[in-house]
Order: structure tokens, then sequence, then C-alpha cells
């Protein structure tokens, strides 16, 4: 297996942010899921964010959900929510940080590589929403902070939830889809 | 249904939509950074009642931004609501007093010193708003990235904003045409579904949908390493405007902006809260 750089950018970690943002941007717009609870759904973009960060890498990963949220929310609400745009990119690219240890382009997607993945996913969640998106809205816009804290952990959990169902149900159908190198034997 | 008509950009002939990109791109970063800094309600509201002239100037329509101020005043209203829920008595830490105005408990007290504070936060995120809406409507899209990349973004980090400009329409109609062959297979997103089955449901829209951009990231990456993309260290951008005396001027004028705002905290307020309390 050749080996992956965290962070080498090359033509197709552009594109890949590119384009991967402009889905981003429409998921995290439209397609939601409820939950029951109200003003609280499960956003699918996570989801499509971790499968991107896990397939192109932290840098394309972080670009994707930061420029996506900005995106998104400059469209909804004429301006972007800083802390939380910050936290996006943070998140995705916490979670792109496990890419040079998947193989999931060449078919390669075990239950390590899950619990790997899954790892990496819930940790980047963890730290965003429950640490970078409260301190930010504490410093940016000095909400009080318990109320910023209380918003973080109902975000952090249902973030992985995104990025661990729609996430790793991405990773293991694509996997599929994708020969296995040396899948082929030669018949005598 | 969605509308594919988000990105809409109508070139229009004022002094607005004349600037450059970059200019309009500097302009917001220090507005909104004036405004994102300052607590000082006066401040606040001067900076948000000239954004709302702007936009008057600009000739920006009441109508195309509805949705944008609906959304938004659902959102101040329920962040005024939750702040008062989770600390009614935080406007007392900010200030340093407490003039009450009437009680519902001991805990559950309306201050002045409250009020002050949720309202000023309230016309911070309300005049971020048309700051936002000029810069969102008023700039090219294709002129965003060379705006981008002027002001000092590497062209490789710019170029991925014009792309998911570029590609965000294709986006909703691959998306729309996939969402309607699957409901018409039977597959419903509504709260009517159980949970799992709904999260299953998505995935199946979505996965026709990121095969798709996974097969045009391909396409789109061969197309521009075919023409050489990424070999020089800087490149020409077809749609970048060059830099008059106005755009000057209005960078000036919004420096000053965010250098009152800065002066405002250190000189009056001694703090970037206004206290007239003390």
């Amino acid at each position: 297996m050749e080996e992956k750089k965290l962070f080498k950018v090359t033509t197709k970690t552009i594109v890949a942010t590119g384009i991967g943002a402009a889905l981003f941007t429409l998921l995290f717009m439209y397609v939601k899921i409820p939950t029951g609870i109200p003003n609280t759904e499960i956003q699918t973009a996570y989801g499509v964010g971790a499968f991107f960060a896990a397939l192109f890498g932290p840098i394309a990963g972080g670009l994707i959900a930061f420029i996506g949220h900005a995106i998104s929310d400059s469209v909804q609400y004429g301006s972007a929510w800083w802390s939380w745009v910050i936290a996006s990119g943070c998140s995705c690219f916490i979670m792109g940080l496990c890419y040079s240890k998947l193989d999931v382009e060449n078919g390669v997607f075990t239950g390590k590589d899950m619990l790997r993945f899954n790892i990496y996913q819930v940790i980047a969640n963890v730290v965003s929403w429950m640490l970078i998106a409260p301190t930010l809205d504490v410093i940016i816009y000095a909400e009080p902070a318990s109320l910023v804290f209380t918003q973080g952990w109902v975000a952090a959990l249902s973030n992985a939830v995104s990025a661990g169902v729609i996430g790793t149900l991405l990773l293991f159908v694509y996997s599929k889809t994708r020969a296995q190198k040396g899948s082929l034997t030669k018949e005598k | 249904m969605m509308k594919s008509k988000l990105f809409d950009y109508v070139e229009k002939d004022n002094i607005i939509y004349n600037l450059t990109g970059f200019t309009k791109f500097i302009c917001f970063i220090l507005l909104s950074a004036s405004v994102m800094f300052s607590y000082d309600i006066r401040f606040i509201i001067g900076v948000g009642t000239i954004s709302f002239i702007i936009l008057r100037v600009a000739d920006i329509r009441l109508k195309r931004i509805r949705m944008m101020l609906i959304y938004v005043s659902v959102f101040i209203i329920l962040n005024f609501v939750l702040t008062f829920i989770f600390s009614p008595r935080y406007g007392e830490t900010l200030y340093g007093s407490f003039h009450p105005i009437f009680s519902f408990s001991e805990h559950y007290t309306l201050s002045y010193e409250q009020l002050l504070y949720q309202l000023t936060k309230s016309a911070k995120y309300a005049s971020a708003i048309p700051i936002g809406i000029l810069f969102f409507l008023a700039t090219n899209p294709s002129e965003f990235a060379a705006s981008l990349n002027k002001a000092g973004l590497s062209y490789k980090a710019a170029y991925p904003v014009s792309l998911t400009l570029r590609y965000f329409p294709e986006m909703i109609r691959n998306y729309n045409d996939i969402a309607l062959a699957q409901q018409s297979r039977g597959l419903d997103l509504s709260k009517k579904e159980k949970f799992m089955t709904r999260v299953k449901n998505t995935v199946n829209i979505c996965f026709p949908l990121i095969l798709v951009t996974l097969d045009r990231i391909e396409i789109v990456t061969n197309a521009m390493d075919l023409r050489g993309f990424g070999k020089s260290r800087r490149r020409t951008w077809y749609s970048a405007k060059p830099m008059a005396t106005r755009d000057w001027i209005a960078i000036i004028l919004c420096f000053l902006v965010l250098s009152t705002s800065i002066l405002l905290s250190v000189f009056i307020n001694h703090s970037r809260f206004w206290n007239p309390f003390s």
C-alpha cells in the first residue's frame, strides 16, 4: 500500500474540497433528519463530511465543512455564525486524521477500520462541539457559558450520531463498490 | 422543492456593485469584526443603520431578502428566550450591578442589566445581517475567488470556493432528480417513518448523489491536471477587476469604523461593554 501523506495538497484535494463543499452546503441546508425532539435535527451533512474527510484527508475535510457551513449560513441567515463555522471545520479536520490509516478507495474497510474511524469521529465531535464552539461563542459573542455548553452537548451528540451512522455506512458501502487489489485470481 | 436560484447574482450598475470583489470582501471583514468586537449598543445600532442605508443604495429589494430576515428573526427570538432561561442573572455578572425590573422568582429576576445585555446581543446579530447580505448578493461569485486570492490567500485555497459556488446549483439539480426517482420507488423521509428507516432512506438518496459527486471529482481533477493546474506559483483571474479610487475610499472608511469600535472600547468604555450603570 502506497504511503498516504496527511497534509499533501494535490489537484484532487482541491477539487474534492470544492465539489465536496457544494454537497455539504446542500445537505446542510435541506437534508436533515428530524429526531422527534423539537428543534433538534440530525445533520446528514456531518456524516457526508466525515466520509469525505476519511476519503480525502484532513485538509479537504476541514475546508469542506468550513466553506460549506459558512456558505449555507450566509444564504440562510445573511451572515455566518463564525464560532460554529470554525468548529465545523475543526471537527472534519480532526476526523480526516484517520485518512492515512484507511484504504477505502481500494475496497478495504475492516471491522478494525470501522472502529478506528469512529474513535477519531467521536474525539473530533467532542473536541469541536463541547470545547471549541462554546469557547468561541463566549469569546466572540459573550454568550452565557451554561447556554452554549448545553448547546454544545446536543450538537456533539447529534453530529456524532450522524458521522457514526451515516459516515460509517457510506464508507462501508463505498468500499464494497471498489475492487480490492489482488482480488482477481488466475484460472488454472 | 428547493430552488437552484440561491446564487442568482444579478449585475447592477450602482456604486456598491461597481466596487471590486476584493474591496467588498475586505469591507465585509472589517465591518463584521467591528460589530463582533463591540458590545456598545449605540455603536452597533449606528453600524446597523448605516448598513441598512447602504442596502438601499445598493438597490437590494426587501423581497429578495425576506426569507433570510424571517430565519434571522426566529433565531434571534429563540436565542433571546433561551438566554434568559439559562442565565437570567448574566447581566449582573457582566455589568457588576443589579437594578431589578420585576421578578418571576428569586432566580428569574429581570434586571436592566440583563435587558441591556440581551438587547445588545440581539442588535449585534441583527446588524451583522445587512453586512453579510450586501457582500453576498452584491459580489459576483466568480470574482469572489479572485478577491480571496488578491487578499493574500493562496490560489490553491481560493479555488475550492469558486468550485463550490460553481457546482452548487448543479448539485441541487442532481439531488432533486435522485430524490424524485427514489420517492417514486416508495422511499419516505417524513416523520411517518421510524427513525432508523428514515436514516436508511436518507442514505439511499445520498448514496447515488455521492457516487455522482465522486465521479465528477475524478473528471474535474483530470481536466484540471491536463491543463496544468497548480504548476505555477501564481495565476491570473478572468473576472478580476482593477482597483479604483472609490475602492480605496471604501476600504479606508470601513477601516475607520473598525478603529472607532476599538478606540471606543479602549478609551471611553474601558471594556468591550458599554456600562451606563456605573
